[in-house]
């Protein structure tokens, strides 16, 4: 079943279908989303109208993971499977993930400012999504620094795979140690301790901020794809080139 | 066994021992991770006067002396044990009575003087009238917050 639509002409021919449905959900989301987050929702009781900031800076920590995770099992499948269109996928999903994790750095460095009364401190929470950072930028370097793009990959799916472990320690700092950043307010025991008002718009831009990566995504992959394509037609004309020279030169 | 599966058990073991050095690792160095101690771990450690050190906890209700020249005193208070602490310098914006705080500094004779001090904001996200009407039912499961302006 999965290695049907893992065929990369029928996943081409896929992607170009769903691409114009994603762009169109994301636009929706996020501007319904950007509406009630800074125009129709309150304040909060401790936070003033600083609360918005959370409406970009929550999503952006949730697809910085979500985009990891995509990463490393692309990775998985890369090196344990060998697919094709696993090595293209983690190639295009890094880039993604590394906007949203700088969008979530920069966005709670600036809540934290007038907040904490800090624009940075060395928590756990803050430290770990900093290295996840780096490990994004970690994984494009890597990526790209062979000259034969198979040997590329693999070096790079490792250090991805390896980069792994960041991420339930990202999710679980606030609760394993001290922090300064709060512990999580969606998802906790007991219930949300976000107010319904503030959570539905919380909600939009996620699923806005989701569908834009798939929305990316598709392009991204589409684009590696035919980046493929022409790397293998020139390396055919490379080949091809000398025989016909040599073959003139023995014809005059 | 085919090579895939080879690859497979190799990637699953390989990913098990990283997550247990991981673990180990950040077990052993539990107490340069945390960020701050609570009045009652530095009741138990006693730490000299001389070691810089971060302490949290919630500004205990009625404590917040300001004898004037941006001077504030204020007690720290984990419901277990209460840390004095002396600062000078601005107060963050969401420094009140009842709620987190962070103070970086020294514990001199019994008291912490510190050099900075971060407001700790809680996971609880509402809007003002809903936090008003949770304390007039006496439903408010939080701090209590009465003495906020």
């Amino acid at each position: 079943m999965l290695h049907r639509f893992a065929n990369p002409t029928r996943f081409l021919r896929l992607a170009a279908a769903m691409q114009p449905w994603m762009a169109a959900l994301t636009g929706v989301m996020l501007a319904f989303g950007l509406y009630f987050g800074l125009f129709d929702s309150p304040g909060d009781y401790q936070q003033g109208e600083s609360v918005r900031i959370m409406y970009v800076h929550v999503p952006s920590a949730w697809m910085a993971l979500l985009c990891y995770t995509a990463l490393a099992g692309s990775c998985a499948v890369s090196l344990i499977w060998k697919h094709p269109l696993a090595d293209v996928a983690a190639r295009a999903t890094a880039p993604i993930g590394a906007w949203f994790t700088f969008l979530a750095l920069v966005t709670g460095s600036l809540w934290g400012k007038p907040m904490w009364g800090t624009w940075w401190v060395w928590d756990a929470r803050l430290t770990s999504v900093l290295i996840l950072f780096f490990l994004y930028l970690g994984y494009m370097a890597l990526d790209n620094a062979f000259d034969d793009p198979g040997r590329g990959a693999r070096a790079s799916s490792i250090l991805a795979l390896v980069g792994f472990v960041n991420v339930p320690i990202i999710k679980f700092s606030v609760d394993w140690w001290n922090t300064l950043h709060q512990p999580a307010s969606v998802i906790k025991m007991g219930g949300s301790a976000i107010h319904p008002s503030m959570l539905m718009p919380l909600l939009l831009m996620g699923v806005g901020f989701t569908s834009y990566y798939f929305w990316v995504l598709l392009i991204r992959i589409r684009g590696e794809i035919c980046a493929n394509k022409v790397r293998s037609l020139r390396l055919r004309q490379v080949h091809e080139q000398p025989s016909a020279d040599d073959l003139s030169e023995e014809a005059s | 066994m085919k090579r895939k599966h080879k690859r497979l058990t190799f990637a699953g073991i390989a990913m098990l021992l990283l997550a247990t050095a991981a673990a180990l690792i950040l077990s052993a160095f539990e107490d340069s991770i945390v960020f701050f101690y609570s009045p009652t771990e530095l009741a138990k450690q006693k730490p000299g006067p001389d070691l810089r050190l971060r302490i949290g906890g919630l500004v205990e209700e009625g404590s917040v002396v300001k004898p004037g020249g941006a001077i504030v005193s204020f007690r720290v208070t984990d419901m277990r044990n209460v840390i004095a602490v002396r600062y000078k310098g601005i107060l963050p914006d969401l420094f009140r009575e009842g709620q987190g705080v962070v103070a970086e500094g020294r514990l001199q004779n019994g008291v912490f003087q510190a050099d900075e001090v971060l407001a700790k904001h809680d996971e609880n996200y509402m809007p003002p009238e809903v936090a008003d009407a949770l304390r007039e039912s006496g439903q408010w499961k939080g701090k209590d917050m009465e003495t906020e302006q």
